[in-house]
């Protein structure tokens, strides 16, 4: 039998026994409206009352729950400030490499601090050996520390994952309490189409595979620093 | 004797393991009842809970000793007897009959009704009744106290034996690590699995020797004679004894596995 | 993968006797129950969210149908394609078809239980696709030819000495004993096979029907480097993860991390909708979802729907003495724990698998820990019953439990076999008040002292005391 038929046949049988054994009445006009009722709707189910906070507080417990999730903070009073701050915390770490994502924001940055130091800068997907990624994020989630990444043309997704340490600039304007709003924002902007990959990061890689102790870097970034703008 | 009871009357619910083997436990518990008022009965018609057969799947049987039960229990304002586990199985009866049978209405009826003896005391005739009687009672000696799995997680006892025991003069209750972990007991279970029980009963007697209690104290004498055995099979010195001896003061009597004692001698 | 579950018993047996086992056993507790505690402490609303997580559930599972059509035409909106499969085979089947496809040599596997229930590994191996875990815990395991005894941390029997020994053999290294030398060795050695592989195939934590998407959630990121990396993205799943819109998502999110591992959410948390779109320079350009039943559809209305309720959180066997006491792989199939004694004897039968929902005390603990409040204890003793509706049980305690049932029945009879056995007891027992060895008891007093009884029944004394209260 080709895969096809397999697949059609498998549907409608597993389809048939869900429909029996809710017992599905001739009718299901009322289950199908309960569906598109919920799918329309898009309620919130109960928030915690932790992220429910004036802005200010919001940004302080975002900053609390990165450093309980062992991402690092760089907070800077502007963009034009992220070159300079790559090139120290790259030297600092005696790395020579930046693969970028190309985002406007990115690109149009006057990148002459990376020169000085003679780090490389490249915009283009990850590879494997990379040593560090910078890339933009698209909100940052204070409820537990949370940054959350979109994938795009100018942001590929494996910047994310491949390289050894991972910069992240989140404009402090960004942030909100809870995820709800995340997806709130995303919705806003992307319409009824999800980005292809919705990234929810939360500090840096690690496992406790090894007899349940904690080890950080497994095979995502063994940093996560978080460049944070006060805009 | 006290005087003659103003109090609700009461049926008790003997439970097979007191009655088979403890019954100065159900005495203990006729006599915390009427210290508090009540006036007690024990329906003839009582055998056992019918826990063994619902946990091995039998429903039928299962459904034939809940009908016997409701039978003996009925008219009484309340049912209540030494352990959280059997009286939780009082509280499982509606889910053995169909809702269109008579006696499903009677079995939410009796769940209504029917209470482990400290929740009993504690949460229906009220912490301080006992007050006068408790503070009489001495019992010089540290404690530790297992919470046996019915009881606390189906029937919610966890601080009501705690409160009155604290009323006793001169017991420490010394809180044992995992108190809330299950003994291995299980019914059936420490005979099918026996191995899988006694690695259960023995991290249980670990922790029991580790507070180093004098009396191990619990509310079900299922868990109380599977971890008395194993402490008297270890030799470890720690007494165990259900906690309405305590609050009944009828330490006289030998803890459980302890040296002789023949009840049918006294009588 | 075998079924070994109907030798529970021997396999429990093996297992305490097991020192290397109970030693890595033992890092049960501080891993998982203790983070658990703490992190349900700083979540006052918690138990308010298990009550919405059980409730969402049982909506999802009253409309299942719907919500798994409009997650099929999400998934289609978006570039990919939804593959329904019935049984095992016919999922491994699909799968090794898309694999040839693209003419795949190597996949690459982020962590998922689904694949472990229909054994795609050795199938894949078995038709010249090489898959290659990058799970930690899972990679250990392929490497040691072992398979998962927990559903998160799969190598939790294991001790760093035996890792530290599996990767000296495989890896061509000098022998560490550091875990984190260690980690970054497997780190290196998948780095070229992430980048190798053909395909990339994950499980799902849950199915998006509004949007199409499927989420992993991992704290390694080896899931996200599965999927993005290969030119294909198989996503195997099965029936009862779609969840309706991403605010429901994310109520369940919020009770998995911290119900797991205790975390407040795990490290990364990845929505994945349908292919590569025009102009991004990396993800993959199929996108597969394979839905599968494996008996999932039929407990939709039985006595077992409450257990597609599950989210496969590991809650359960982590609070579980039972589990705690012999491991993982003494339940003899790929689900431990109480969530396994409930839904292994549903896909591989109940007279293979009736060992396991016997081998619970009812202690509750799992029940009271469950992020969506599955009843497992009422679930294991319905298979109780089908059991003995079957005569499956051992005939000792047919017969025991039969003879039993005769006394309890009858009031009369039962009173004065009690003040007997009672009796005969207390003889047993003489002077010491415990009995060493009970005939037709070795079960009990094999491990431990049985206590005397007192002598004689409470009706009987009871009766005595009544009778000389009347006459005085």
């Amino acid at each position: 039998m080709s895969a096809e038929n397999t697949t059609a046949m498998s549907r409608a049988a597993i389809l048939g026994n869900i429909r029996s054994g809710l017992n599905r009445s001739q009718d299901d006009s009322q289950r199908q409206q309960a569906v598109s009722n919920r799918l329309a709707a898009k309620a919130d189910n109960l928030i915690p009352a932790r992220a429910q906070l004036p802005f200010a507080e919001q940004v302080e417990l975002f900053k609390a729950m990165i450093h309980e999730a062992l991402a690092e903070l760089i907070e800077l009073d502007s963009l034009d400030q992220v070159p300079q701050a790559c090139a120290d915390w790259l030297s600092s770490q005696g790395i020579k490499q930046l693969i970028s994502a190309s985002d406007s924001e990115l690109s149009t940055l006057d990148w002459n601090p990376l020169e000085q130091q003679q780090i490389l800068r490249t915009e283009r997907v990850a590879q494997a050996g990379d040593i560090a990624s910078l890339t933009s994020s698209f909100a940052g989630i204070a409820e537990t520390g949370t940054v959350m990444l979109h994938s795009g043309p100018q942001s590929p997704t494996t910047l994310n994952f491949l390289p050894d340490n991972h910069l992240v600039i989140l404009r402090r304007s960004t942030i909100v309490g809870v995820y709800e709003e995340a997806w709130k924002k995303t919705r806003e902007k992307y319409g009824n189409t999800m980005p292809r990959t919705v990234n929810m990061i939360t500090g840096p890689s690690r496992s406790a595979d090894i007899e349940q102790k904690l080890q950080m870097g497994a095979h995502g970034p063994k940093n996560l620093v978080i460049l944070m703008i006060n805009d | 004797m006290p005087n003659t009871p103003s109090g609700p009357r009461v049926g008790l619910f003997v439970t097979c393991l007191a009655d088979m083997f403890r019954p100065s436990v159900a005495f203990a518990t006729v006599k915390l009842l009427e210290q508090a008022g009540c006036s007690v009965e024990v329906p003839e018609r009582q055998t056992c809970c019918g826990q063994p057969a619902f946990n091995s799947g039998d429903r039928k049987t299962t459904a034939d000793i809940a009908r016997q039960t409701i039978d003996a229990f009925d008219g009484y304002e309340y049912v209540v007897g030494p352990s959280g586990s059997c009286i939780g199985m009082l509280h499982y009866y509606p889910e053995v009959f169909d809702p269109a049978d008579s006696y499903y209405q009677r079995a939410l009826d009796l769940k209504s009704r029917s209470f482990e003896i400290t929740s009993f005391l504690f949460d229906v005739i009220g912490a301080d009744v006992l007050q006068d009687q408790l503070k009489q009672l001495q019992f010089n000696h540290k404690v530790t106290y297992h919470d046996s799995c019915s009881g606390l997680r189906q029937m919610g006892i966890k601080q009501q034996p705690r409160q009155l025991l604290q009323q006793v003069q001169g017991i420490e209750l010394e809180e044992m690590e995992e108190a809330e972990t299950c003994c291995g007991f299980g019914g059936t279970f420490c005979v099918k699995y026996p191995e899988i029980s006694n690695r259960m009963v023995s991290n249980k007697t670990d922790y029991i020797s580790n507070t180093g209690a004098h009396t191990l104290l619990g509310g079900d004498l299922g868990c109380l004679l599977n971890m008395a055995g194993k402490l008297k099979r270890e030799g470890k010195q720690v007494e165990a004894r259900h906690v309405v001896e305590i609050l009944a003061g009828m330490t006289d009597i030998p803890a459980i596995g302890e040296a002789d004692y023949d009840l049918a001698q006294q009588l | 993968m075998e079924i070994n579950t109907p030798f529970f018993k021997q396999r429990a047996h093996d297992a305490l006797k097991d020192e290397n086992l109970q030693k890595a056993l033992g890092n049960l507790k501080a891993g998982f129950p203790e983070k658990r505690a703490i992190a349900v402490e700083r979540m006052p609303e918690f138990e308010e969210l298990r009550n919405q997580g059980r409730d969402l559930k049982n909506h999802i599972l009253e409309h299942l149908d719907l919500y798994l059509e409009q997650f099929e035409s999400k998934v289609i909106e978006n570039g990919g394609q939804v593959h329904w499969a019935r049984t095992s085979e016919d999922a491994n089947r699909i799968i090794l078809d898309l694999c040839k496809q693209v003419d795949a040599k190597t996949v690459t596997k982020g962590k998922s239980m689904v694949t472990e229930e229909i054994g795609l590994n050795d199938f894949l191996e078995a038709n010249g696709v090489q898959p290659v875990e990058t799970d930690l815990g899972e990679y250990i395991l392929q490497l040691r030819g072992d398979h998962p005894s927990h559903i998160i941390a799969p190598a939790i029997h294991l001790n760093l000495e035996d890792v530290s020994e599996t990767f000296h053999k495989h890896h061509n290294r000098p022998k560490s004993d550091d875990p984190a030398v260690l980690m970054q060795e497997a780190r290196e050695v998948l780095r070229d096979k992430f980048v190798a592989a053909d395909v990339g195939i994950t499980g799902a934590n849950f199915c998006v029907a509004e949007t199409g998407s499927t989420i992993i959630v991992t704290n390694e990121g080896n899931g996200d480097l599965t999927q993005t990396l290969p030119k294909t993205h198989i996503v195997v799943t099965s029936i009862e993860k779609v969840v309706p819109t991403l605010e429901d998502m994310t109520l369940f999110l919020r009770l998995l991390a911290r119900s797991a591992t205790g975390q407040e959410f795990t490290v990364y948390n990845t929505l994945s909708t349908g292919s590569r779109r025009e102009g991004d320079q990396d993800g993959p350009e199929n996108f597969h979802v394979v839905l599968v039943d494996n008996g999932r559809s039929e407990m939709v209305g039985s006595e077992f729907q409450d257990m597609l309720r599950c989210i496969r959180c590991s809650a359960c066997m982590n609070h579980c003495p039972v589990y705690g006491a012999v491991g993982g792989h003494s339940y003899g199939w790929v689900y431990p724990g109480p969530m396994g004694s409930v839904l292994t004897p549903q896909m591989i039968g109940i007279e293979k698998g009736g060992m396991l929902p016997n081998a619970s005390t009812f202690c509750g603990k799992c029940e009271s820990v469950c992020p969506v409040k599955i009843p497992l204890p009422k679930l294991m003793r319905h298979w109780r019953e089908d059991e003995f509706q079957k005569h499956l049980q051992p005939k000792a305690a047919r017969y025991g439990l039969a003879g039993w049932a005769f006394l309890a029945k009858r009031p009369t009879l039962y009173k004065p076999y009690t003040r007997m056995a009672s009796w005969f007891m207390k003889r047993l027992a003489g002077k010491k008040g415990r009995i060493k060895k009970l005939p037709l008891a070795g079960g009990w007093t094999d491990w431990r002292d049985m206590p005397a009884p007192q002598g004689t029944t409470f009706m009987q004394a009871w009766k005595e005391q009544q009778k000389a209260g009347e006459q005085p």
